[in-house]
C-alpha cells in the first residue's frame, strides 16, 4: 500500500455520532496494469444513515463491487491504489493501518459476498467458519462462540441449526448457503453491511425470503445496508437510496422513489427499459442500450455513457464528446443528483421513453 | 482488437435498423400444427452407491411424466426454479440425455429412442442455444470454425461455400463478418452469445431449444439478444422451447408458458392467463415473488405469498401432490391422490386439488369426483373415475372450477 498514509489518528477525525454514519467522498481506486491505469472507481460520493438501505445499480465492470471492497479494505496490499475518503462513524478508514482497519472488518463493516458456495471455504463447517467471525472480535472460548453461531443460524431461519451448524457448505442448498452467509456477516451486529448481489444466484421465491431476512434483520439491528445489484426490482423494494455507476462514477443519485419514477439520466432510461416487467405490457418493446460496457482503462472522452447514448444529439454542439458532466442537482429538487448535458430531461423520458415502455404510465403523467 | 474498440457502429447498424422497426408482441401462429408433442417424458438418473461395487441405490427423478407441445413457428416457455427439471426436459429434447420413458413427437416420428445414428439427421432439425456463452464455444476454434462445422458435418455445402455461408451468418446475428478468423475471447459475453446463436442456426433448424439464452449476460446487453432471437423467430419461422427462470422475460418472448416444480409440469397456460389469472398456489407464490420496479412509487415491499422451506429431494419427492410439503392450501387429499393435470380453461392446464384463482381457490377439492375419491383422497367405493385426457395438446372441452361443469369451446376459441 504505497498511496495511503496513515498519518491521522483515528481520533483526530470528526466525533462519533456527528454528521453521516457513512460519507463516502471521492473514493478512487485505480488499479495500474501493464496497459495503463485502469480506472475501476473514479471519483464516488455518497452518504449513507443509520438503518437505511442504499441500492447501488450498475452493468458488471461499473465499479459497484471494487468501491464497496474498497470500504471493507480488501484492496489493501494489493496494487490498487486507493485515494479519497471514507468515513465510518467519524473514522476515516482509509488512514487506519492495516491492523486497525482488521478489527474492524466483520464487527463494525461486513459483507454479504455474492456467490456463497465460492465465499466459503469448503474444508470446514458452517459453524466454525461463522464461529470464527466471532471469535476474531470476542475473547470467548470456541464452545461459546459455536453456541452463538447456532444462535444466529436460528436467527436467519436455517432449520434444525444445532445440527447444521456443524454441516460442510457443500451440504447446504443455495439459499441456505445465503443465509449462512448473512449469519457469519451479522454475528457482531456491524454497523454496515454491504450486501454484493446477494441474491443473484438464487431462485425469486428464495431470493425473496433473502430480501425479507435481510430487512427484518436491518431493522433489529438499525444498521445501513448497500446492496449491490443490476436487478432494478430489487432496488425499488429495498432500497431508500439510489446510486446509478456507469464507468466508474455515480451517473445519478437520489431517493428510490424519486429517482426510479422519474429518472434524469438516459443510462438509467436504458436499463429501465431494457428489462421486459413482469406485470407490464407485453406489447412495449425491449429496447436494448446499444454495444457494449466501456473500457476503463481507455473510458470514451467527455460523458462515458456517449457511444451508446440514443439522446446526445439532443444536446447542443459536441458537449458530450468534449466535456465530462458533473454529478448536479437536475431540474427536480436538491436531492436528486444527475450527471447529464440534457437540458430537460423529465420531459423526453415522458414524451420518448416512458410512451415506448409503459404507455399507461405516460398517460397518467 | 479487445472489446474496448468496438464502437457500437461495429455490429449494431443491421440491427439497430431492425429494432427501430415497429414491434409486435410475438404471438403463436394461429391454427398452426404442433411441430413437437412430448408426451410422459420422463428421466431418471441413477444414484450410485459409493465402493468398488457401486450398486443403484436411487433415482433422481428429474423429468417425472412431462407433456406439452411446441406449435411449428411458436413458441413456449419453460420456467420453474433450479433443479424442477427444465434443463433436462431441453437436453432431453435435444436427445443430449436418453429418456427413460415416454413420447417426444417430432414431425411424424418419434424421436425418444432414436440410435445415435439414426439421430445424425434430426440435428439438422433441432438446434440447441447454451446458457453460458463462455463455456459453450471451444477456446481454440476460430469463431469461423465453431459456426462452419456443422455445415461441414452435414455435408450441406461444398468446402469453398463455407466461408460465405457462415460469414452470411454472422450477419443475420449482428456480428461483423470479417471476424470469422477470431477466437472466442476476443468477443463479450454478448457477441459470444450471438456466436452460439448462429451456429444454433447454420442448419437452418425447426426447433431451437434455448436454454436459459440470456441469464449469463448483463441486463443492458439481455434486451439486444432477446430482440435478435425475436427478429430471427419472425423471419425464419423457427419454433423455439424457451427454458429460463426469469419470468418476465418468458413473459415478454413467449405467448405459451408452462411452469415446472420438482420433475412436474403443475400449469400450462396462454401468457395472458398465466400472468393474470394462475390458478396454481405455486405459480401465484412464483409471480408474487418477483420484485417489480414500479413499486418504487409506492414504497416498500409487495405483498407476497411467502413459501416456506425449500424444495424437496427429487431422489424421495412427497407423496401425492409434490408441492404439498409448502404449499400453503395443502389437505388430506393432496398426500393421498396425485392431481391430475386438468383443463380448466381453453388453453390452461393446471395440476391442482384446490385450483382456482388467487383468494378464490374453493374449500373442496375440485378433483375429487372425477378421480372417484371423497374429500380426503379415499377412494369411494363404487364411483367410477372419469377419463381425464392426458395428451400434450388441449382439447375443445373443459372442466371449468367455478361451476364445475363441463365446458365446450365456442367455435372461435377452437384452435
Amino acid at each position: 500500500m504505497d498511496t495511503i498514509t496513515p498519518t491521522t489518528t483515528p481520533t483526530s477525525a470528526a466525533t462519533p455520532g456527528t454528521g453521516p454514519f457513512l460519507s463516502v467522498e471521492d473514493l478512487r481506486v485505480h488499479f495500474p496494469t501493464s496497459d495503463g491505469v485502469v480506472k475501476a472507481t473514479d471519483g464516488l460520493t455518497f452518504k449513507l444513515e443509520r438503518g437505511t438501505t442504499l441500492g447501488i445499480v450498475g452493468e458488471s465492470g461499473s465499479g459497484k463491487s471494487v468501491s464497496s471492497s474498497a470500504i471493507l479494505g480488501l484492496h489493501r496490499g494489493s496494487s490498487a491504489q486507493v485515494s479519497g475518503r471514507i468515513v465510518l462513524d467519524g473514522v476515516d478508514l482509509l488512514s487506519l493501518s492495516d491492523e486497525e482497519m482488521r478489527l474492524r472488518r466483520g464487527k463494525e463493516v461486513s459483507m454479504i459476498f455474492q456467490d456463497p458456495l465460492s465465499a466459503m471455504h469448503p474444508y470446514f463447517t458452517v459453524g466454525n467458519q461463522i464461529a470464527e467471525a466471532y471469535r476474531v472480535h470476542n475473547k470467548v472460548s470456541k464452545k461459546v462462540a459455536k453456541a452463538r453461531a447456532v444462535e444466529m443460524l436460528d436467527r436467519v431461519g436455517i432449520p434444525q441449526p444445532d445440527r447444521r451448524v456443524d454441516d460442510y457448505p457443500h451440504q447446504f442448498s443455495g439459499g441456505m448457503r445465503q443465509r449462512a452467509m448473512i449469519a457469519m456477516g451479522l454475528i457482531n451486529n456491524p454497523g454496515l453491511l454491504i450486501a454484493d448481489e446477494p441474491t443473484t444466484a438464487l431462485d425469486v421465491t428464495v431470493q425473496a425470503q433473502i430480501l425479507d431476512l435481510l430487512q427484518d434483520l436491518q431493522r433489529e439491528f438499525d444498521s445501513a445496508v448497500i446492496i449491490i445489484t443490476h436487478d432494478l426490482g430489487v432496488v425499488a423494494e429495498m432500497a431508500d437510496d439510489v446510486l446509478v455507476m456507469y464507468a466508474g462514477r455515480a451517473v445519478e443519485y437520489g431517493p428510490a422513489k424519486e429517482l426510479l419514477t422519474h429518472p434524469e439520466m438516459p443510462y438509467t432510461w436504458g436499463l429501465l427499459s431494457s428489462v421486459p416487467d413482469v406485470k407490464g405490457d407485453t406489447d412495449a418493446r425491449l429496447i436494448p442500450i446499444p454495444g457494449n460496457p466501456p473500457s476503463l482503462l481507455n473510458p470514451p472522452s467527455g460523458c462515458p455513457f456517449h457511444p451508446r447514448c440514443a439522446h446526445r444529439d439532443k444536446v447542443p454542439g459536441d458537449l458530450c464528446w468534449t466535456e465530462r458532466p458533473e454529478l448536479l442537482q437536475g431540474s427536480r429538487g436538491p436531492s436528486h443528483l444527475k450527471a447529464c448535458h440534457l437540458a430537460n430531461p423529465d420531459e423526453i423520458y415522458r414524451k420518448e421513453v416512458l410512451v415506448e415502455i409503459a404507455p399507461e404510465l405516460a398517460e397518467e403523467l | 482488437m479487445t472489446q474496448a474498440d468496438h464502437t457500437p457502429e461495429d455490429f449494431m447498424t443491421a440491427e439497430q435498423a431492425r429494432v427501430l422497426a415497429p414491434h409486435a408482441p410475438s404471438v403463436n401462429p394461429t391454427g398452426a400444427k404442433p411441430i413437437l408433442q412430448v408426451e410422459n417424458l420422463r428421466k431418471y438418473f441413477p444414484v450410485k452407491s459409493s465402493g468398488l461395487i457401486r450398486r443403484t441405490i436411487g433415482q433422481v427423478q428429474a423429468v417425472d411424466g412431462v407433456s406439452f407441445e411446441v406449435p411449428a413457428g411458436g413458441s413456449l416457455g419453460l420456467v420453474g426454479e433450479s433443479g424442477c427439471g427444465k434443463s433436462t426436459t431441453g437436453r432431453l429434447i435435444t436427445r443430449l440425455y436418453e429418456p427413460t420413458g415416454g413420447a417426444i413427437r417430432f414431425g411424424d416420428q418419434d424421436i425418444a429412442q432414436t440410435s445415435a445414428r439414426g439421430l445424425k439427421p434430426l440435428r439438422r432439425e433441432i438446434q440447441m442455444i447454451f446458457q453460458d456463452p463462455y463455456t459453450s464455444l471451444n477456446p481454440r476454434h476460430t469463431v469461423g470454425s465453431i459456426v462452419g462445422a456443422p455445415l461441414q458435418i452435414h455435408d450441406i455445402v461444398p468446402k469453398d461455400k463455407v466461408l460465405p455461408r457462415v460469414q452470411e451468418l454472422l450477419e443475420i446475428v449482428g456480428l461483423n463478418p470479417e471476424h470469422y478468423n477470431r477466437y472466442p475471447h476476443e468477443f463479450s459475453g454478448g457477441q459470444r452469445q450471438r456466436i452460439g446463436i448462429a451456429r444454433a442456426l447454420t442448419l437452418q433448424p425447426k426447433l431451437l431449444v434455448a436454454d436459459e439464452p440470456v441469464s449469463a449476460l448483463d441486463v443492458s446487453i439481455q434486451a439486444q439478444v432477446i430482440n435478435l432471437l425475436q427478429d430471427l423467430q419472425k423471419e425464419f419461422g423457427i419454433a423455439f422451447l424457451f427454458i429460463a427462470h426469469d419470468l418476465a422475460i418468458v413473459r415478454h418472448f413467449c405467448p405459451e408458458v408452462a411452469v415446472m416444480y420438482l420433475g412436474k409440469i403443475v400449469e400450462i397456460a396462454d401468457r395472458e392467463t398465466l400472468y393474470n389469472r394462475p390458478h396454481h398456489p405455486y405459480t401465484q407464490a412464483l409471480l408474487s415473488a418477483v420484485p417489480d420496479v414500479k413499486q418504487a412509487a409506492i414504497g416498500g415491499r409487495r405483498e407476497r405469498i411467502r413459501l416456506t422451506g425449500d424444495v424437496p429431494s427429487p431422489i424421495n419427492p412427497p407423496s401425492g401432490c409434490r408441492f404439498r410439503t409448502r404449499c400453503p392450501l395443502a389437505q388430506e387429499i393432496c398426500a393421498k391422490v396425485e392431481p391430475p393435470m386438468l383443463q380448466v380453461g381453453p388453453r390452461h392446464k393446471v395440476a391442482c386439488h384446490f385450483a382456482g384463482e388467487i383468494g378464490k381457490h374453493p374449500e373442496q377439492p375440485v378433483t375429487a369426483k372425477l378421480l372417484g375419491v371423497d374429500d380426503y383422497g379415499t377412494a369411494e367405493p363404487g364411483a367410477t373415475p372419469s377419463e381425464i385426457e392426458q395428451g400434450p395438446g388441449f382439447t375443445d372441452t373443459w372442466f371449468d372450477v367455478n361451476t364445475r361443469t363441463v365446458r365446450h369451446a365456442t367455435p372461435d376459441q377452437r384452435s
